[in-house]
C-alpha cells in the first residue's frame, strides 16, 4: 500500500503523481524532477499548502541532521527536514530552547519556515523566520542559494513565509532562545466576554513572554467570547529539569471517527465541560514546558476524530482598532453559519516584523478556530468572514487554508504578491497555489 | 558486570539507515565514534550530526570498503583513535535488484563481494582484535533473507547467508574469550535500500536500532528485528524444498 500525503485537515485529498522520498540532501537533483515540485515537511500545514496534486512532493523528513550546535552562543544548523521535536531533545539539556514554537511540535524546520509560524509569544520577539540567519535553497534551475538577511535578501525575504514555492529549503540556521528551566509558571484566568478577554491579553503582553486565550465559540449574547485566558512565563530558576525526559504521546487515534463524534453537540459539551473545569478566576500552575506548548501532542493523530470528510482550520487576523468588533462579527457569522468549533484560540499578535514578504502575522488580534467540514452553509459562512477580515484590512493564514476564494486572497495580499510573484521558483507549486493564485 | 554501553564504537558502513540510528542511541549517551563510510560528504554531515547529540568525539574515515587493501588501515586507525574498542558494528551493503542480476554474472559476483566478502574480512579483522583485548561486541547486520534463498532476493540472500555462518562460527570461537557477536538479522526495514518497495511488517530504522542496542546491552547472540520474524523464519526454513518451489509467492 502506498502511503498517502495528507495535510492535517484531511481535506482536499490532493496526491502527488510522484514522490521523492529524500534521504540526503547531498542527492537533492531538481532539474532531474518533473515539475510542478513542492517539499513536504510533516503535513502539519491544515490545508493544502502542503500538497501537489499530480506534481511531485520532495519528502524532507530523513533529512534530519545537525549540522551544527553552538552550545555557548545558542545557535543551530541543520536539515530542514528536522521537527522541532527531535530538535528540543538536543538543545533543550543545554540550556536552549526554539525561539518561536507552533501548538505541535511535529513541524519540521523547512515548514517552520515555509509558513513563517508564530507561537504565543509573537506579541514579545516575532515569527519564526525573525529568528532565522541564514538558509541553504536549492532551485530547479539547479543553482543553490546560501541566503541570509543581507546575502540574496530578497531571495531570503521570499522563502521566509514563502509556502514552498521559492524552491527546497535543505539547511536552516536559526537562534535559539536561552531558558534556565523546562518548568513554566504559568496563569489562567476566566474571562466572562470577548471584551475581557482582550483587556486581559493587553494588560498581560507587558509581563508576559506567552499569552493566549481559549475561546468558547457557542456562548452567545454578552457572555459571546467568554474564555480562558493564558499565561506564561519560562521559570528563571535553575531547579535541574532541563535533563528530565521527554513524554511519548499518551494515546494514538488508531481509526477514523464516526461523523458523529466532533459535531455540535459533543462540541458544546465539551466546551461547556472545558469552561466550567476551572471554578476560581484565577489558576496558577507550574508546569512542564511540553503540556504548556504542545497539549494537542499527548493524542497522536488526534485529527482523524473529526472522521473521512476531514476538518478545517480558519485563522485570520484583523487591527486591533475595531477588532474587537470584527471578532464578534465572525463569530456571530459562524454561529449563524452552523459552525461549532472546538478549538478556539485568540491572540495578540505584537509589532515586531517579520523579514518574510508573504508572512501572515500583522499587528492585531487573531482568531483560530477548527471546524469540521461542513455543507455549502459552512462555506458560505467562511466566504462572508473573509470579507469581514478584508474589510478591517486583514488577511487570513495560507498554511491553515484549504477553502479562502483566491480573488479574495489575491486582494487580501494584494502588495505582497507583487513583490513576491517575481521570486518564485516557476518549477514549484502547490495545490494551494494553483487554487489561488490565477484568475 | 560492568556497565555493558559501550562507549567506544567502530562503525563500518556508518551512512547506511540502520547504522545512523545505532550511531544516534549511542552519541546521546556521549560515546566515542569511529565512522567508515563511502561518501565524504555524507558521512561528514553524519559525524556533524552525532556531535551535536552529544558523541563525545567522531573520528570519520572515507573509503570503499570493496577496497580490502586498505582494511587493515582502518582497523589501525580505528585502534589508534579509540584504545579499547567497545562495540564494532558492520553495517554496509546493498541491495541489488535481483532481476538484473539473474542475467549478471559479474554483477552478482560483485555484490557478494560488497554484502559477504568485504563484511568478514572487515568481521575477521575485529575479531581477533578483540580476541586480543579479552572484551568487546561484534555486530554483524546479516538479514532475514539469509535463512533461506528465494528467487526475488537470493544474490543478496545467499551473502546474508554467508554473513550469518560466519558471525554464528566466530561466537562459538570467542565466546570463551570474553567477546561478544551479535547477529541482526531484521526483516524489510524502510530505508533508501528499498525506497518504492513496500512489504509486510515493514518498520523504520529507529527501530531496529533500539532492538540492537537493547541486544547489545543484553548480549543477545541472535536478533530477529522486529521480533516475530523468527517465528516466522522458524517456519519459511521448516518448509520442504519441494513444496517451497511452488510457493512462488516467495
Ligand atoms: C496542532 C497544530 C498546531 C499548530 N499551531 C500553530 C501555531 O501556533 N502557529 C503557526 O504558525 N502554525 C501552527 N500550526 C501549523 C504548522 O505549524 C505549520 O503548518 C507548519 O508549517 C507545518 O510544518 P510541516 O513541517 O508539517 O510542513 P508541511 O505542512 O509539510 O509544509 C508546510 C509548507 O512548508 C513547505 N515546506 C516544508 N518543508 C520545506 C522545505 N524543506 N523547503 C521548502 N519548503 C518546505 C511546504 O511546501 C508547505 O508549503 C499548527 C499545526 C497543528 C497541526
Amino acid at each position: 500500500m502506498a502511503k498517502r500525503y495528507e495535510s492535517w485537515g484531511r481535506f482536499p485529498d490532493a496526491q502527488p503523481s510522484t514522490v521523492v522520498d529524500l534521504a540526503w540532501t547531498q542527492d537533492l537533483e531538481l532539474p532531474s524532477l518533473s515539475s510542478p515540485i513542492l517539499a513536504y515537511g510533516k503535513g502539519r500545514s491544515y490545508g493544502d499548502v502542503c500538497l501537489n496534486s499530480d506534481g511531485t512532493l520532495v519528502a524532507m523528513e530523513q533529512c534530519a541532521r545537525i549540522l551544527d550546535f553552538d552550545r555557548e552562543n545558542g545557535v543551530v544548523t541543520a536539515e530542514a527536514g528536522i521537527s522541532i521535536q527531535d530538535l528540543l531533545r538536543v538543545i533543550v539539556p543545554h540550556g536552549w530552547f526554539v525561539p518561536v514554537t507552533p501548538g505541535t511540535k511535529y513541524v519540521t524546520l523547512g515548514g517552520a519556515v515555509a509558513n513563517d509560524v508564530h507561537g504565543k509569544n509573537h506579541h514579545r520577539v516575532g515569527t519564526f523566520g525573525c529568528h532565522v540567519r541564514a538558509l541553504t535553497l536549492h532551485r530547479t534551475d539547479g543553482t543553490v542559494y546560501v541566503c541570509t538577511p543581507s546575502q540574496h535578501a530578497d531571495v531570503f525575504a521570499a522563502t521566509i513565509g514563502g509556502m514552498g514555492l521559492t524552491g527546497i529549503i535543505t539547511t536552516v540556521t536559526v537562534a535559539l532562545l536561552p531558558i534556565a528551566s523546562r518548568m513554566i509558571d504559568e496563569e489562567s484566568i476566566k474571562a466572562r466576554s470577548l471584551r475581557e478577554v482582550i483587556e486581559l491579553t493587553m494588560a498581560s503582553d507587558h509581563d508576559w513572554d506567552y499569552t493566549v486565550s481559549w475561546i468558547d465559540v457557542l456562548a452567545s449574547g454578552s457572555s459571546l467570547g467568554k474564555g480562558l485566558v493564558l499565561r506564561g512565563n519560562f521559570s528563571t530558576v535553575s531547579d535541574g529539569t532541563l535533563q528530565a525526559t521527554w513524554n511519548e504521546p499518551l494515546l494514538r487515534i488508531p481509526f477514523q471517527g464516526p461523523a458523529w463524534l466532533l459535531s455540535k453537540p459533543t462540541i458544546a459539551l465539551f466546551n461547556t465541560v472545558w469552561y466550567g473545569k476551572q471554578f476560581g478566576r484565577m489558576h496558577r500552575r507550574h508546569i512542564d514546558l511540553e503540556p504548556f506548548f504542545y497539549p494537542l501532542d499527548a493524542v497522536e493523530r488526534w485529527n482523524i476524530l473529526y472522521g473521512s470528510r476531514g476538518m478545517l482550520q480558519y485563522q485570520c487576523v484583523v487591527p486591533l482598532d475595531g477588532g474587537e468588533d470584527a471578532m464578534r462579527r465572525i463569530l456571530s457569522t459562524m454561529q449563524a453559519g452552523g459552525i461549532s468549533s472546538f478549538l478556539a484560540v485568540l491572540k495578540m499578535f505584537g509589532a515586531a516584523r517579520s523579514p518574510g514578504i508573504m508572512s501572515f502575522p500583522r499587528p492585531g488580534l487573531t482568531l483560530t478556530l477548527d471546524m469540521p467540514i461542513g455543507g455549502k452553509r459552512m462555506f458560505d459562512a467562511l466566504d462572508r468572514c473573509d470579507e469581514i477580515v478584508h474589510e478591517m484590512g486583514g488577511r487570513i493564514y495560507p498554511a491553515k487554508d484549504a477553502r479562502v476564494n483566491g480573488a479574495m486572497f489575491r486582494a487580501m495580499y494584494a502588495d505582497e504578491l507583487a513583490q513576491f510573484r517575481p521570486l518564485i521558483d516557476p518549477g514549484m507549486s502547490s495545490t494551494f497555489w494553483r487554487r489561488v493564485s490565477e484568475e | 558486570m560492568a556497565s555493558q554501553t559501550p562507549t567506544r564504537i567502530v562503525i563500518i558502513g556508518a551512512t547506511s539507515a540502520i547504522a545512523q540510528e545505532v550511531a544516534k542511541l549511542y552519541a546521546v549517551q556521549g560515546a566515542r565514534l569511529f565512522c567508515v563510510a563511502r561518501d565524504e560528504s555524507k558521512v561528514m554531515a553524519v559525524a556533524a550530526d552525532l556531535r551535536a547529540r552529544g558523541a563525545e568525539e567522531v573520528a570519520v574515515y572515507v573509503a570503499d570498503l570493496l577496497m580490502r587493501d586498505v582494511h587493515a588501515n582502518i582497523v589501525e586507525q580505528s585502534r589508534t583513535f579509540l584504545g579499547t574498542i567497545d562495540c564494532v558494528i558492520i553495517a554496509h551493503g546493498v541491495l541489488p535488484d535481483q532481476h538484473t542480476l539473474d542475467h549478471d554474472v559479474d554483477a552478482t559476483i560483485a555484490s557478494f563481494m560488497v554484502n559477504a566478502v568485504s563484511v568478514i574480512s572487515f568481521a575477521h579483522r575485529y575479531a581477533d582484535v578483540l580476541e586480543e583485548q579479552g572484551s568487546g561486541t561484534l555486530v554483524g547486520i546479516s538479514s532475514v533473507a539469509g535463512d533461506r534463498g528465494r528467487a526475488s532476493n537470493y544474490a543478496y540472500g545467499a551473502a546474508k547467508a554467508a554473513v550469518t555462518t560466519f558471525f554464528s562460527g566466530l561466537n562459538v570461537r570467542l565466546r570463551q574469550k570474553g567477546v561478544y557477536v551479535l547477529t541482526v538479522k531484521p526483516g524489510p526495514v524502510d530505508t533508501p535500500m528499498t525506497r518504492g518497495i513496500t512489504l509486510p511488517l515493514m518498520v523504520p530504522p529507529r527501530v531496529v536500532a533500539s532492538d540492537i542496542v537493547r541486544a547489545v546491552a543484553r548480549r543477545t547472540m541472535v536478533l530477529y528485528t522486529p521480533g516475530v520474524w523468527r517465528f516466522i523464519m522458524a517456519l519459511v526454513r521448516a518448509i520442504p524444498e519441494f513444496i517451497f518451489v511452488k510457493l512462488t509467492k516467495f
